[in-house]
Protein backbone atom coordinates (compact mmCIF):
# COMPACT_ATOMS: atom_id res chain seq x y z
CA UNK A 1 0.00 0.00 0.00
CA UNK A 2 1.79 3.15 -1.34
CA UNK A 3 1.09 6.80 -0.85
CA UNK A 4 2.55 10.09 0.81
CA UNK A 5 1.97 11.02 4.51
CA UNK A 6 -1.51 11.55 4.94
CA UNK A 7 -2.23 9.49 2.13
CA UNK A 8 -4.60 7.11 4.88
CA UNK A 9 -2.18 3.85 4.89
CA UNK A 10 -2.24 3.53 8.37
CA UNK A 11 -6.10 4.50 8.85
CA UNK A 12 -6.55 0.98 6.37
CA UNK A 13 -4.32 -0.99 8.17
CA UNK A 14 -6.08 -0.21 11.48
CA UNK A 15 -9.38 -0.99 9.64
CA UNK A 16 -8.05 -4.34 8.77
CA UNK A 17 -7.14 -4.92 12.01
CA UNK A 18 -10.35 -3.75 13.87
CA UNK A 19 -8.54 -1.34 15.50
CA UNK A 20 -10.72 1.26 13.98
CA UNK A 21 -14.24 0.87 13.13
CA UNK A 22 -15.48 1.81 9.63
CA UNK A 23 -18.18 4.60 9.37
CA UNK A 24 -19.35 2.74 6.27
CA UNK A 25 -19.40 -1.07 4.72
CA UNK A 26 -17.42 -3.88 6.82
CA UNK A 27 -14.13 -5.29 7.13
CA UNK A 28 -13.51 -9.30 6.66
CA UNK A 29 -10.52 -10.95 7.64
CA UNK A 30 -9.51 -14.26 6.58
CA UNK A 31 -13.54 -14.54 6.35
CA UNK A 32 -14.17 -13.54 9.87
CA UNK A 33 -14.44 -10.10 11.52
CA UNK A 34 -11.00 -8.65 12.07
CA UNK A 35 -11.44 -8.75 15.89
CA UNK A 36 -12.10 -13.03 16.02
CA UNK A 37 -10.06 -14.35 17.60
CA UNK A 38 -9.71 -17.06 15.17
CA UNK A 39 -8.84 -14.30 13.01
CA UNK A 40 -6.07 -12.59 15.04
CA UNK A 41 -4.91 -15.83 15.79
CA UNK A 42 -3.78 -16.37 11.92
CA UNK A 43 -2.35 -12.65 11.63
CA UNK A 44 1.32 -10.87 12.56
CA UNK A 45 1.39 -7.25 13.18
CA UNK A 46 3.92 -4.47 13.38
CA UNK A 47 2.18 -1.05 13.99
CA UNK A 48 4.30 2.57 13.71
CA UNK A 49 2.84 3.47 16.99
CA UNK A 50 3.18 1.05 19.15
CA UNK A 51 5.45 -0.17 21.92
CA UNK A 52 6.36 -2.41 24.47
CA UNK A 53 7.57 -2.92 27.89
CA UNK A 54 11.09 -1.54 28.24
CA UNK A 55 12.22 -4.21 30.88
CA UNK A 56 11.79 -7.16 29.11
CA UNK A 57 14.53 -8.50 27.34
CA UNK A 58 14.17 -9.38 23.35
CA UNK A 59 13.80 -13.45 24.01
CA UNK A 60 11.30 -12.82 26.53
CA UNK A 61 8.98 -10.78 25.11
CA UNK A 62 8.94 -13.05 21.94
CA UNK A 63 8.32 -15.91 24.26
CA UNK A 64 5.29 -13.84 26.01
CA UNK A 65 4.06 -13.06 22.21
CA UNK A 66 4.40 -16.56 20.88
CA UNK A 67 1.95 -18.13 24.14
CA UNK A 68 -0.60 -15.61 22.08
CA UNK A 69 -0.82 -17.76 19.02
CA UNK A 70 -1.69 -21.51 17.95
CA UNK A 71 1.21 -22.65 16.39
CA UNK A 72 3.72 -20.19 16.81
CA UNK A 73 7.37 -20.14 14.82
CA UNK A 74 10.82 -21.38 17.31
CA UNK A 75 11.53 -18.25 19.50
CA UNK A 76 15.23 -18.12 17.76
CA UNK A 77 14.16 -18.90 14.57
CA UNK A 78 11.67 -15.45 14.89
CA UNK A 79 14.58 -13.57 16.49
CA UNK A 80 16.88 -14.85 13.98
CA UNK A 81 15.35 -14.04 10.57
CA UNK A 82 14.46 -10.03 12.79
CA UNK A 83 18.42 -9.99 12.53
CA UNK A 84 18.75 -9.78 16.15
CA UNK A 85 20.31 -13.27 18.01
CA UNK A 86 23.35 -11.00 19.24
CA UNK A 87 20.51 -8.54 21.02
CA UNK A 88 18.37 -11.67 22.28
CA UNK A 89 19.43 -11.33 25.81
CA UNK A 90 19.29 -7.55 25.83
CA UNK A 91 16.42 -5.33 27.61
CA UNK A 92 14.05 -3.83 25.40
CA UNK A 93 14.49 -0.62 26.75
CA UNK A 94 18.43 -0.80 25.58
CA UNK A 95 17.77 -1.08 21.84
CA UNK A 96 18.69 1.17 19.14
CA UNK A 97 15.19 3.01 16.97
CA UNK A 98 16.47 0.07 14.01
CA UNK A 99 16.94 -2.41 16.21
CA UNK A 100 13.25 -2.10 17.88
CA UNK A 101 11.79 -1.67 14.62
CA UNK A 102 13.37 -5.49 14.18
CA UNK A 103 11.95 -6.84 17.20
CA UNK A 104 8.54 -5.21 16.10
CA UNK A 105 9.22 -7.14 12.88
CA UNK A 106 9.95 -10.45 15.49
CA UNK A 107 7.13 -9.89 17.24
CA UNK A 108 4.88 -9.50 14.27
CA UNK A 109 6.15 -13.13 13.13
CA UNK A 110 7.02 -15.65 15.95
CA UNK A 111 3.12 -17.00 15.56
CA UNK A 112 4.08 -18.09 12.00
CA UNK A 113 0.82 -16.37 10.94
CA UNK A 114 -0.06 -16.18 7.31
CA UNK A 115 -1.17 -13.03 6.72
CA UNK A 116 1.59 -10.01 7.93
CA UNK A 117 0.68 -6.34 8.26
CA UNK A 118 3.49 -4.35 8.63
CA UNK A 119 3.15 -0.23 8.78
CA UNK A 120 6.14 1.44 7.49
CA UNK A 121 8.40 -1.44 8.42
CA UNK A 122 11.30 -0.07 7.55
CA UNK A 123 11.31 3.68 9.18
CA UNK A 124 14.56 3.83 10.94
CA UNK A 125 16.27 0.51 9.62
CA UNK A 126 19.79 1.60 8.38
CA UNK A 127 20.99 -0.79 5.04
CA UNK A 128 21.98 -3.64 6.24
CA UNK A 129 19.28 -3.68 8.23
CA UNK A 130 17.09 -3.21 5.69
CA UNK A 131 18.43 -5.92 3.30
CA UNK A 132 17.95 -8.72 5.66
CA UNK A 133 14.26 -7.23 6.62
CA UNK A 134 13.86 -7.36 2.28
CA UNK A 135 14.93 -10.95 2.44
CA UNK A 136 13.06 -12.66 5.45
CA UNK A 137 10.16 -10.61 4.17
CA UNK A 138 11.24 -12.20 0.03
CA UNK A 139 11.51 -15.79 2.57
CA UNK A 140 7.75 -15.86 3.86
CA UNK A 141 6.20 -14.54 0.69
CA UNK A 142 7.95 -17.83 -1.26
CA UNK A 143 6.10 -19.87 1.44
CA UNK A 144 3.26 -18.38 0.51
CA UNK A 145 2.33 -15.46 3.26
CA UNK A 146 0.29 -13.05 2.38
CA UNK A 147 2.45 -9.50 3.04
CA UNK A 148 0.68 -6.57 3.53
CA UNK A 149 2.38 -3.22 3.96
CA UNK A 150 2.80 0.09 4.00
CA UNK A 151 5.34 2.68 2.59
CA UNK A 152 5.76 6.06 1.04
CA UNK A 153 8.93 4.85 -1.32
CA UNK A 154 7.51 3.77 -4.74
CA UNK A 155 11.27 2.05 -5.16
CA UNK A 156 10.44 0.08 -1.29
CA UNK A 157 7.12 -1.15 -3.07
CA UNK A 158 8.15 -2.21 -6.87
CA UNK A 159 11.42 -4.49 -5.03
CA UNK A 160 9.29 -5.93 -2.49
CA UNK A 161 5.77 -6.23 -3.72
CA UNK A 162 3.50 -8.05 -6.65
CA UNK A 163 0.72 -5.75 -6.23
CA UNK A 164 0.85 -2.17 -5.33
CA UNK A 165 -2.66 -0.35 -4.26
CA UNK A 166 -1.87 3.35 -4.34
CA UNK A 167 -3.89 5.55 -2.56
CA UNK A 168 -4.15 9.48 -1.86
CA UNK A 169 -6.05 11.14 0.27
CA UNK A 170 -8.13 8.14 1.39
CA UNK A 171 -8.96 6.99 -2.13
CA UNK A 172 -7.54 4.29 -4.54
CA UNK A 173 -5.99 5.83 -7.34
CA UNK A 174 -4.30 2.92 -8.85
CA UNK A 175 -4.05 -0.80 -7.88
CA UNK A 176 -1.99 -2.96 -9.91
CA UNK A 177 1.45 -4.54 -10.40
CA UNK A 178 4.63 -3.08 -10.17
CA UNK A 179 5.11 -3.54 -13.67
CA UNK A 180 1.81 -2.30 -14.91
CA UNK A 181 1.87 0.28 -13.06
CA UNK A 182 5.47 1.64 -13.99
CA UNK A 183 3.44 1.27 -17.77
CA UNK A 184 0.51 3.69 -16.70
CA UNK A 185 3.17 6.50 -15.64
CA UNK A 186 5.03 8.78 -18.03
CA UNK A 187 8.61 6.47 -17.83
CA UNK A 188 10.82 9.37 -19.33
CA UNK A 189 11.59 13.04 -17.87
CA UNK A 190 12.43 15.45 -20.10
CA UNK A 191 14.23 18.39 -18.74
CA UNK A 192 14.33 21.29 -21.25
CA UNK A 193 16.55 24.51 -21.24
CA UNK A 194 15.07 27.09 -23.48
CA UNK A 195 16.80 30.08 -25.26
CA UNK A 196 14.12 32.51 -23.85
CA UNK A 197 11.93 31.81 -20.70
CA UNK A 198 8.66 29.76 -21.65
CA UNK A 199 5.64 30.82 -22.29
CA UNK A 200 2.23 29.16 -21.44
CA UNK A 201 1.43 28.65 -24.77
CA UNK A 202 5.10 26.54 -26.10
CA UNK A 203 4.19 23.93 -23.73
CA UNK A 204 0.60 23.47 -23.64
CA UNK A 205 -1.27 20.24 -25.50
CA UNK A 206 2.07 18.85 -25.19
CA UNK A 207 1.80 14.76 -24.64
CA UNK A 208 3.08 15.51 -21.92
CA UNK A 209 2.67 16.50 -18.14
CA UNK A 210 4.75 19.32 -16.82
CA UNK A 211 6.32 18.74 -13.61
CA UNK A 212 7.83 22.45 -13.50
CA UNK A 213 8.62 25.52 -15.21
CA UNK A 214 10.73 28.48 -13.66
CA UNK A 215 12.32 31.27 -16.70
CA UNK A 216 14.07 29.03 -19.34
CA UNK A 217 13.99 25.62 -17.67
CA UNK A 218 11.78 23.32 -17.72
CA UNK A 219 10.64 19.95 -16.84
CA UNK A 220 8.36 17.08 -18.25
CA UNK A 221 7.09 13.38 -17.96
CA UNK A 222 5.98 11.62 -20.61
CA UNK A 223 6.12 8.50 -22.49
CA UNK A 224 7.06 9.81 -25.86
CA UNK A 225 9.29 11.96 -25.52
CA UNK A 226 10.05 12.07 -29.36
CA UNK A 227 7.04 13.29 -30.28
CA UNK A 228 7.27 15.85 -27.54
CA UNK A 229 10.41 17.01 -29.00
CA UNK A 230 8.68 16.88 -32.80
CA UNK A 231 5.81 19.37 -31.74
CA UNK A 232 8.27 21.52 -29.39
CA UNK A 233 10.37 21.84 -32.79
CA UNK A 234 7.54 22.30 -35.14
CA UNK A 235 6.20 25.48 -32.89
CA UNK A 236 10.14 26.38 -33.22
CA UNK A 237 10.60 26.64 -29.47
CA UNK A 238 14.25 27.56 -29.14
CA UNK A 239 16.32 25.15 -26.94
CA UNK A 240 19.33 25.46 -25.97
CA UNK A 241 19.76 22.29 -23.75
CA UNK A 242 17.63 19.27 -23.50
CA UNK A 243 18.04 15.99 -21.70
CA UNK A 244 15.69 13.19 -22.02
CA UNK A 245 16.29 10.40 -18.44
CA UNK A 246 14.50 7.51 -16.93
CA UNK A 247 11.53 9.24 -14.80
CA UNK A 248 12.32 9.24 -11.37
CA UNK A 249 10.02 6.75 -9.70
CA UNK A 250 8.79 9.60 -6.98
CA UNK A 251 8.12 11.96 -10.31
CA UNK A 252 5.84 9.14 -11.53
CA UNK A 253 4.23 8.55 -8.33
CA UNK A 254 3.92 12.79 -8.42
CA UNK A 255 2.34 12.27 -11.60
CA UNK A 256 -0.57 9.46 -10.55
CA UNK A 257 -1.46 11.68 -7.67
CA UNK A 258 -1.75 15.11 -9.81
CA UNK A 259 -3.92 13.03 -12.60
CA UNK A 260 -6.75 11.97 -9.86
CA UNK A 261 -6.38 15.19 -8.44
CA UNK A 262 -7.18 16.97 -12.06
CA UNK A 263 -9.51 14.13 -12.50
CA UNK A 264 -11.50 14.73 -9.15
CA UNK B 1 -6.48 -33.29 7.11
CA UNK B 2 -8.48 -32.52 9.73
CA UNK B 3 -6.44 -29.86 12.14
CA UNK B 4 -6.50 -30.32 15.47
CA UNK B 5 -9.26 -27.76 17.22
CA UNK B 6 -6.21 -25.88 19.78
CA UNK B 7 -4.26 -24.89 16.41
CA UNK B 8 -7.56 -22.42 15.87
CA UNK B 9 -6.45 -20.08 18.34
CA UNK B 10 -3.82 -20.35 21.67
CA UNK B 11 -5.42 -22.31 24.61
CA UNK B 12 -6.07 -19.21 27.51
CA UNK B 13 -5.39 -20.82 30.36
CA UNK B 14 -1.65 -20.96 28.82
CA UNK B 15 -2.16 -17.19 27.57
CA UNK B 16 -3.05 -16.35 31.19
CA UNK B 17 -0.05 -17.79 32.80
CA UNK B 18 2.27 -16.54 30.69
CA UNK B 19 1.12 -12.94 30.50
CA UNK B 20 0.79 -13.02 34.14
CA UNK B 21 4.47 -14.14 34.40
CA UNK B 22 5.68 -11.15 32.46
CA UNK B 23 3.42 -9.06 34.20
CA UNK B 24 5.43 -10.28 37.11
CA UNK B 25 8.82 -9.87 35.79
CA UNK B 26 8.24 -6.71 34.59
CA UNK B 27 6.77 -5.40 38.07
CA UNK B 28 9.90 -6.78 39.90
CA UNK B 29 12.35 -5.59 37.77
CA UNK B 30 11.07 -1.93 38.44
CA UNK B 31 12.42 -1.71 41.90
CA UNK B 32 10.43 1.73 42.16
CA UNK B 33 7.37 -0.22 42.62
CA UNK B 34 8.28 -3.39 43.71
CA UNK B 35 10.55 -1.72 46.59
CA UNK B 36 8.20 0.91 47.70
CA UNK B 37 5.29 -1.63 47.98
CA UNK B 38 7.04 -3.82 50.17
CA UNK B 39 9.05 -1.34 52.57
CA UNK B 40 6.75 1.37 52.91
CA UNK B 41 4.39 -0.27 54.69
CA UNK B 42 6.91 -1.97 56.69
CA UNK B 43 8.22 1.59 57.40
CA UNK B 44 5.19 3.59 58.36
CA UNK B 45 4.50 0.30 60.93
CA UNK B 46 7.66 0.61 62.53
CA UNK B 47 6.91 4.99 62.95
CA UNK B 48 3.81 4.81 63.90
CA UNK B 49 3.08 1.25 64.78
CA UNK B 50 5.63 -0.08 66.68
CA UNK B 51 5.76 2.46 69.54
CA UNK B 52 2.33 1.43 70.43
CA UNK B 53 2.23 -2.65 69.98
CA UNK B 54 2.44 -3.13 73.90
CA UNK B 55 -1.04 -1.31 74.12
CA UNK B 56 -4.90 -2.55 74.68
CA UNK B 57 -7.32 -1.00 73.38
CA UNK B 58 -11.17 -0.52 75.23
CA UNK B 59 -12.28 -3.49 73.32
CA UNK B 60 -9.74 -5.65 74.56
CA UNK B 61 -7.87 -6.12 70.64
CA UNK B 62 -4.30 -5.66 71.04
CA UNK B 63 -3.05 -2.25 69.58
CA UNK B 64 -0.26 -4.05 67.70
CA UNK B 65 -2.71 -6.41 66.24
CA UNK B 66 -5.28 -3.44 65.25
CA UNK B 67 -2.10 -1.27 63.99
CA UNK B 68 -0.85 -4.01 61.72
CA UNK B 69 -4.11 -4.62 60.15
CA UNK B 70 -4.29 -0.70 59.52
CA UNK B 71 -1.16 -0.54 57.86
CA UNK B 72 -2.13 -3.98 55.68
CA UNK B 73 -5.21 -2.47 54.46
CA UNK B 74 -2.85 0.65 53.60
CA UNK B 75 -0.34 -1.64 51.65
CA UNK B 76 -2.97 -3.52 49.58
CA UNK B 77 -4.64 -0.37 48.63
CA UNK B 78 -1.21 1.08 47.49
CA UNK B 79 -0.11 -1.66 45.96
CA UNK B 80 -3.79 -1.53 43.42
CA UNK B 81 -3.84 2.15 43.44
CA UNK B 82 -0.08 2.87 42.48
CA UNK B 83 0.22 -0.74 40.46
CA UNK B 84 -2.45 0.09 38.41
CA UNK B 85 -2.58 3.63 38.15
CA UNK B 86 0.97 4.44 37.39
CA UNK B 87 1.18 1.18 35.48
CA UNK B 88 -1.77 1.74 33.38
CA UNK B 89 -0.85 5.45 32.45
CA UNK B 90 2.75 4.12 31.91
CA UNK B 91 2.13 1.14 29.22
CA UNK B 92 -0.26 3.95 27.69
CA UNK B 93 2.53 6.34 27.17
CA UNK B 94 4.81 3.67 25.69
CA UNK B 95 1.86 2.51 23.76
CA UNK B 96 1.97 -0.62 24.38
CA UNK B 97 -2.04 -1.17 24.88
CA UNK B 98 -2.11 -0.60 20.74
CA UNK B 99 -0.01 -2.98 19.99
CA UNK B 100 -1.67 -5.53 22.17
CA UNK B 101 -4.83 -5.11 20.61
CA UNK B 102 -3.54 -6.05 17.41
CA UNK B 103 -2.60 -9.15 18.87
CA UNK B 104 -4.98 -12.50 19.78
CA UNK B 105 -4.58 -11.90 23.09
CA UNK B 106 -8.14 -11.20 24.49
CA UNK B 107 -8.22 -8.08 26.78
CA UNK B 108 -10.11 -10.01 29.98
CA UNK B 109 -6.91 -12.22 29.64
CA UNK B 110 -4.35 -9.09 29.93
CA UNK B 111 -7.23 -7.46 32.36
CA UNK B 112 -6.98 -10.85 34.63
CA UNK B 113 -3.40 -11.37 34.20
CA UNK B 114 -3.01 -7.78 35.84
CA UNK B 115 -5.10 -8.43 38.64
CA UNK B 116 -3.03 -11.44 39.45
CA UNK B 117 0.23 -10.00 39.24
CA UNK B 118 -1.35 -7.53 41.36
CA UNK B 119 -3.08 -9.92 43.88
CA UNK B 120 0.42 -11.56 44.09
CA UNK B 121 2.38 -8.38 44.82
CA UNK B 122 -0.43 -7.47 47.34
CA UNK B 123 0.52 -11.18 49.28
CA UNK B 124 3.82 -10.45 49.29
CA UNK B 125 3.27 -7.45 50.71
CA UNK B 126 1.34 -8.63 53.29
CA UNK B 127 2.91 -11.30 54.51
CA UNK B 128 6.23 -9.43 54.66
CA UNK B 129 4.67 -6.78 56.81
CA UNK B 130 2.49 -9.40 59.04
CA UNK B 131 6.13 -11.24 59.49
CA UNK B 132 7.53 -8.35 60.38
CA UNK B 133 4.85 -7.32 62.92
CA UNK B 134 5.20 -10.72 64.39
CA UNK B 135 9.04 -11.27 64.69
CA UNK B 136 9.92 -7.53 65.42
CA UNK B 137 6.96 -5.93 66.54
CA UNK B 138 5.83 -9.24 68.66
CA UNK B 139 2.48 -8.71 67.58
CA UNK B 140 0.80 -12.29 68.68
CA UNK B 141 -2.43 -13.46 66.71
CA UNK B 142 -3.59 -16.92 65.99
CA UNK B 143 -2.48 -17.89 62.16
CA UNK B 144 -6.28 -18.16 61.52
CA UNK B 145 -6.38 -14.34 62.63
CA UNK B 146 -3.64 -13.87 60.07
CA UNK B 147 -4.84 -15.70 57.06
CA UNK B 148 -8.43 -14.16 57.58
CA UNK B 149 -6.90 -10.59 57.36
CA UNK B 150 -5.29 -11.66 53.88
CA UNK B 151 -8.13 -13.40 52.52
CA UNK B 152 -10.47 -10.25 53.29
CA UNK B 153 -7.67 -7.43 52.15
CA UNK B 154 -6.76 -9.12 48.78
CA UNK B 155 -11.09 -10.00 48.23
CA UNK B 156 -12.33 -6.63 48.85
CA UNK B 157 -9.54 -4.54 46.89
CA UNK B 158 -11.62 -4.31 43.98
CA UNK B 159 -12.49 -0.44 44.38
CA UNK B 160 -9.20 0.47 44.84
CA UNK B 161 -8.45 -1.72 41.47
CA UNK B 162 -10.71 0.28 39.96
CA UNK B 163 -9.61 4.04 41.32
CA UNK B 164 -5.81 2.81 40.10
CA UNK B 165 -8.03 2.01 36.37
CA UNK B 166 -9.56 5.16 36.39
CA UNK B 167 -6.16 7.17 37.70
CA UNK B 168 -4.53 4.75 35.08
CA UNK B 169 -6.69 6.19 32.11
CA UNK B 170 -7.35 9.97 33.03
CA UNK B 171 -3.83 10.83 33.55
CA UNK B 172 -0.40 10.70 31.43
CA UNK B 173 2.29 8.79 32.25
CA UNK B 174 4.24 11.63 34.28
CA UNK B 175 1.08 12.44 36.23
CA UNK B 176 0.04 9.21 37.44
CA UNK B 177 2.48 9.10 40.31
CA UNK B 178 1.55 12.62 41.36
CA UNK B 179 -2.08 12.22 41.16
CA UNK B 180 -1.90 8.44 42.85
CA UNK B 181 -0.35 10.15 45.98
CA UNK B 182 -2.36 12.63 46.32
CA UNK B 183 -5.62 10.77 46.28
CA UNK B 184 -4.62 8.08 47.76
CA UNK B 185 -2.35 9.06 50.83
CA UNK B 186 -4.94 12.10 52.40
CA UNK B 187 -7.81 9.00 51.52
CA UNK B 188 -5.77 6.52 54.01
CA UNK B 189 -4.70 8.86 56.51
CA UNK B 190 -8.38 10.47 56.96
CA UNK B 191 -9.58 7.00 57.11
CA UNK B 192 -7.37 5.97 59.80
CA UNK B 193 -5.10 3.33 58.14
CA UNK B 194 -1.97 5.82 59.41
CA UNK B 195 -2.83 7.01 63.11
CA UNK B 196 -6.44 5.35 64.48
CA UNK B 197 -9.38 7.33 63.64
CA UNK B 198 -9.85 8.28 67.15
CA UNK B 199 -6.33 10.10 67.56
CA UNK B 200 -7.66 12.54 64.23
CA UNK B 201 -8.89 15.65 64.08
CA UNK B 202 -12.66 16.09 65.10
CA UNK B 203 -13.87 17.06 61.12
CA UNK B 204 -11.92 14.47 59.78
CA UNK B 205 -13.38 11.64 61.73
CA UNK B 206 -16.72 12.91 60.55
CA UNK B 207 -15.65 12.78 57.44
CA UNK B 208 -14.29 9.08 57.65
CA UNK B 209 -17.23 7.48 57.71
CA UNK B 210 -17.71 8.07 53.64
CA UNK B 211 -14.50 7.20 52.48
CA UNK B 212 -13.53 3.72 50.77
CA UNK B 213 -10.63 3.31 52.52
CA UNK B 214 -12.49 4.04 55.91
CA UNK B 215 -14.51 0.31 55.09
CA UNK B 216 -11.90 -1.01 53.52
CA UNK B 217 -9.72 -0.51 56.90
CA UNK B 218 -12.66 -1.91 58.34
CA UNK B 219 -11.74 -5.64 56.73
CA UNK B 220 -8.74 -5.50 58.29
CA UNK B 221 -9.82 -4.72 62.05
CA UNK B 222 -12.41 -7.04 61.52
CA UNK B 223 -10.34 -9.66 61.41
CA UNK B 224 -8.65 -9.00 64.54
CA UNK B 225 -12.76 -8.31 66.47
CA UNK B 226 -12.23 -4.66 66.33
CA UNK B 227 -14.32 -3.55 63.42
CA UNK B 228 -16.42 -0.32 63.95
CA UNK B 229 -19.52 -1.50 61.41
CA UNK B 230 -21.14 -5.03 60.36
CA UNK B 231 -19.11 -6.69 57.55
CA UNK B 232 -21.65 -6.24 55.47
CA UNK B 233 -22.07 -2.65 55.64
CA UNK B 234 -18.25 -2.56 54.97
CA UNK B 235 -18.47 -4.86 51.77
CA UNK B 236 -21.80 -2.63 50.59
CA UNK B 237 -20.05 0.67 51.08
CA UNK B 238 -16.87 -1.17 48.94
CA UNK B 239 -19.39 -2.40 45.94
CA UNK B 240 -20.59 0.81 45.79
CA UNK B 241 -17.22 2.72 45.25
CA UNK B 242 -16.13 -0.31 43.20
CA UNK B 243 -19.46 0.49 40.54
CA UNK B 244 -18.23 4.28 40.64
CA UNK B 245 -14.93 3.98 40.34
CA UNK B 246 -15.21 1.26 37.72
CA UNK B 247 -17.71 3.96 35.71
CA UNK B 248 -15.10 6.29 35.64
CA UNK B 249 -12.48 4.15 34.72
CA UNK B 250 -14.70 3.23 31.56
CA UNK B 251 -15.69 6.34 30.85
CA UNK B 252 -11.88 7.52 30.79
CA UNK B 253 -10.98 4.22 28.50
CA UNK B 254 -14.08 4.80 26.10
CA UNK B 255 -12.87 8.65 25.91
CA UNK B 256 -9.27 7.59 25.11
CA UNK B 257 -10.96 4.92 23.14
CA UNK B 258 -12.73 7.12 20.64
CA UNK B 259 -10.00 9.65 20.37
CA UNK B 260 -7.26 6.66 19.39
CA UNK B 261 -9.39 4.65 17.42
CA UNK B 262 -11.90 6.62 16.68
Amino acid sequence: MLGPNGAGKTTSISLMLGLRQPTAGQVRLLGRPPTDRRARSRCGVMLQESGTSSVLTVREIVGVFRAYYPAPRPAEQAIAMAGLTEQADARIGTLSGGQRQRLYFALAICGDPDVLFLDEPTVGMDVEARRAFVASIQTLAAAGKTIVFTTHYLREAEEMARRIVVIDRGTVIADASPQELKARVPGKKITLVGGRPFAREDLDGLPAQVLSVSGDRASLLSNEPAAVLRELFRRGVDLTDLEVTGADLEEAFLSLTRRAESAG
Amino acid sequence: MTAPSNTVAAPLARMLLVQTWSELRIRWRIPAFSLTIVVLPVLFFTFFGLPFVGQTLPNGTSLGAYLLASYAAYSVGSVMVFGFGIGVATERGLKVDVLMRATPLPPLIALLAKVLNALAYALLSLVVLIVYGVVVGGVRQDLVVWLDMITRLLAGSVPFIALGFAIGYLCGPNAAPAVANLIYLPLSFASGLFIPISQLPDFVQRIAPYLPAYHYGQLGWGAVGAAAEPLLTSLAWLAGYSVLFLLIAVRAYRREESRKFG
